[in-house]
């Protein structure tokens, strides 16, 4: 990991449209595991220098934004890996670059970052197409985690989402809409003890270890109530989304 | 001629200043001008405003009166309608004399008039009834008259009574009441019924006239009562700034030498701000409130920071403070042993249970080895837990951080 990637960063990598997803040509020699390319988006530029200090090294900052607009455009143009959003933007908020970039570019995947802790600014985030949520505070050995499990295909779940899931799912708590597709309105009992042990502060590998099953398996529940989470119909998500506007 | 008119320095420049009838429907607003002024300052604040002469709309009026007492009326009715001045300094003893000449003048014109003014018979018992409500007017103070303002509108459509409004429409009452006597002594039964229709007609068109201008009214107390309350929440925003979150940033200041201390402060802050926006860790009598403010607690007291996520919730009773306090003490425990800077908390209760998961990625302990003597886990989790028919598990191995499970099953 000694490549001069510093260099490479700042460049808007033109030359890099036709392939998105794969590592950096600039750098031939880069090591087998490349470095997530990463956009940063949030409004407050001190925000974006300290997480650009932290997670710099590990991860290859393409590119930052402090707007919708901005974001979409810079999104669009250096075609990263990962976008790291903030929930609220001054002109929109995070749900909305989701969705404009999403039908352009599927290969990009979000990680929302908030200081939020309103359950409709999180589930918003997520039903309009993020990987994952996780909060300001978190570390920065712990962002650069979840950065690099969302590069790969992954969900992320910190602890306040998995808590805000199971509480949208509980059980006996279906509203007096019916549900279009009951399988989509609930979590499997699995899946559940997978969310708590999330909300525990688990990891993937503890939870393998506690549950007696594959990270692999872990995964898949993780991914598979995230894909509830952002298509159920389910009365409370509906009502969340609706709040902001988004169904 | 916009310098020359005279701005109200004693109320803010807000939308409740524009309240202000003004006759004349235009952005530069009308008054009455102090300086100069014969009588009330009505001619001399229309010439200013219309950037005429104020000798020439002094002449008409005088004209207007002396033909039939009609510029008297205007008169009156401009100065009881229009804004009073900004300040109205003491008169002079000249100008003093000028006044009551002119008012015993006008009063002498009308009198002498009456008889043949175009209106004659009906005209006097409503002037009367003008002055007595301008007399009103007069002698109250701007924010009374802007609460009349405010109540004429009310008594419109809302039966908002209170000692201001009741004493005007007395006060109406009666000047009605005396115009009617007044008609029926001078004039007699059979000219009544042709009074009554000419006091509709002209009340029919005061509405048409003054219409548009209630209309503004309404608008502007609408404005006005909209920008009061951004301003009521913008000062209770900068109240809370200043109580809190300013004073934490001094504190920070001084401490700055001691990072335990600057990130506790940091983070009491934040939690309290957090509360405030999401309304978490308000005491509401709630189970999941309640460990928000234990973890709250323990955050303050031992600089560490504590991921609370509680699912479901309930009203604490006896058992559920049993498991808040047990809570309460594995977050201590896990502070002042396990060296770490963070701990999670997470609860959930369900219809049948409560559950509560207190971890740390610490250094851990061999649970085999806790002293019989340790106070801490065996009284104030496990026994404490026990005596309300709940359980409390700790596993935890050195190395690998610790887990305490508190368990309660419900009714």
């Amino acid at each position: 990991m000694t490549s001069p990637e510093d260099a490479a960063s700042r460049d808007p990598i033109p030359a890099e449209l036709p392939a998105p997803g794969t590592a950096p040509g600039t750098a031939p020699g880069t090591a087998p595991a490349a470095k997530p390319r990463v956009v940063l988006v949030d409004d407050h530029a001190m925000f974006r220098a300290g997480v650009r200090a932290e997670i710099g090294e590990s991860v290859d900052i393409v590119g930052e934004a402090a707007s919708v607009a901005e974001a979409i455009s810079t999104i669009v143009h250096v075609r990263p890996d990962v976008v790291l959003l903030d929930v609220h933007l001054p002109d929109g908020g995070g749900p909305a670059v989701v969705a404009a970039v999403l039908p352009v570019l599927h290969s990009v995947r979000f990680l929302a970052l908030s200081v939020s802790d309103a359950a409709e600014d999180v589930i918003s985030v997520i039903r309009s197409g993020a990987r994952g949520y996780v909060t300001k505070t978190i570390s920065g050995a712990d962002l650069t985690d979840a950065i690099t499990r969302v590069a790969e295909g992954d969900v992320v779940f910190s602890p306040r989402l998995a808590g805000f899931v199971l509480d949208a799912f509980r059980d006996g708590d279906v509203g007096p809409v019916p549900s279009v597709d009951p399988e989509l309105d609930q979590l499997t009992p699995r899946e559940q003890e997978v969310l708590r042990l999330l909300a525990r502060g688990y990891s993937y590998r503890e939870i393998g270890g506690e549950l007696f099953i594959s990270i692999k398996t872990v995964e898949t529940h993780a991914s598979n109530v995230l894909r509830k989470l952002q298509m159920s119909s389910r009365h409370q998500l509906t009502r969340w989304a609706a709040d902001r506007r988004l169904v | 001629m916009d310098a020359t008119m005279p701005a109200m320095p004693s109320v803010p420049p807000t939308p409740s200043t524009a309240a202000g009838p003004d006759l004349a429907a235009v952005p530069p607003r009308l008054y009455r001008v102090a300086e100069g002024r014969r009588v009330a300052g009505v001619a001399a604040g229309l010439a200013d405003h219309l950037g005429l002469s104020r000798r020439w709309i002094r002449l008409a009026f005088i004209a207007l009166s002396l033909g039939t007492g009609m510029g008297i009326v205007l008169y009156g009715a401009f100065w009881i309608v229009l804004p009073a001045p900004a300040h109205e300094p003491p008169r002079s003893k000249r100008s003093a004399f000028v006044f009551v000449v002119a008012i015993i003048a006008a009063l002498a014109v009308l009198a002498f008039n009456i008889r043949t003014l175009p209106l004659g018979w009906w005209f006097v018992p409503s002037l009367l009834a003008c002055f007595g409500g301008a007399l009103l007017w007069r002698q109250a103070s701007e924010t009374e008259r802007e609460r009349w303002r405010r109540l004429s509108r009310g008594s419109l459509g809302a039966n908002t009574f209170d000692r201001a409004g009741i004493l005007r429409i007395v006060a109406g009452i009666t000047l009605v009441l005396a115009g009617g006597v007044f008609i029926l002594a001078r004039a007699g039964f059979a000219a009544v019924g042709i009074g009554l229709v000419a006091m509709l007609v002209t009340g029919a068109g005061l509405a048409l006239i003054t219409g548009p201008w209630w209309l503004r009214l309404v608008r502007e107390l609408t404005e006005e009562r909209r920008e009061r309350i951004r301003v009521e929440e913008r000062a209770e925003l900068a109240a809370h700034l200043h109580d809190s979150v300013l004073q934490t940033l001094a504190l920070i200041q001084r401490s700055a030498g001691s990072p335990r201390e600057v990130s506790r402060l940091a983070r009491s802050q934040e939690r309290e701000l957090r509360s405030r926006l999401y309304g978490t860790g308000i005491p509401n009598g709630l189970f999941a409130a309640a460990l928000h403010a234990a973890a709250a607690e323990v955050e303050d007291s031992y600089a560490i920071t504590i991921d609370v996520v509680v699912v479901g919730d309930r009203s604490l009773d006896v058992r559920l403070d049993a498991v808040v306090a047990a809570a309460r003490e594995a977050m201590v425990n896990a502070a002042k042993h396990a060296k770490v800077q963070t701990v999670s908390l997470y609860a959930e209760v369900s219809d049948t249970e409560v559950t509560v998961f207190v971890r740390d990625r610490g250094v851990g302990f061999d649970p085999e080895s806790i002293d019989e003597d340790r106070q801490g886990v065996r009284g104030s989790i496990i026994g404490r837990l026990a005596r309300q028919r709940g359980t409390a598990a700790i596993k935890s191995a050195p190395d690998e951080g610790t887990e305490i499970t508190l368990r309660m099953e419900l009714p």
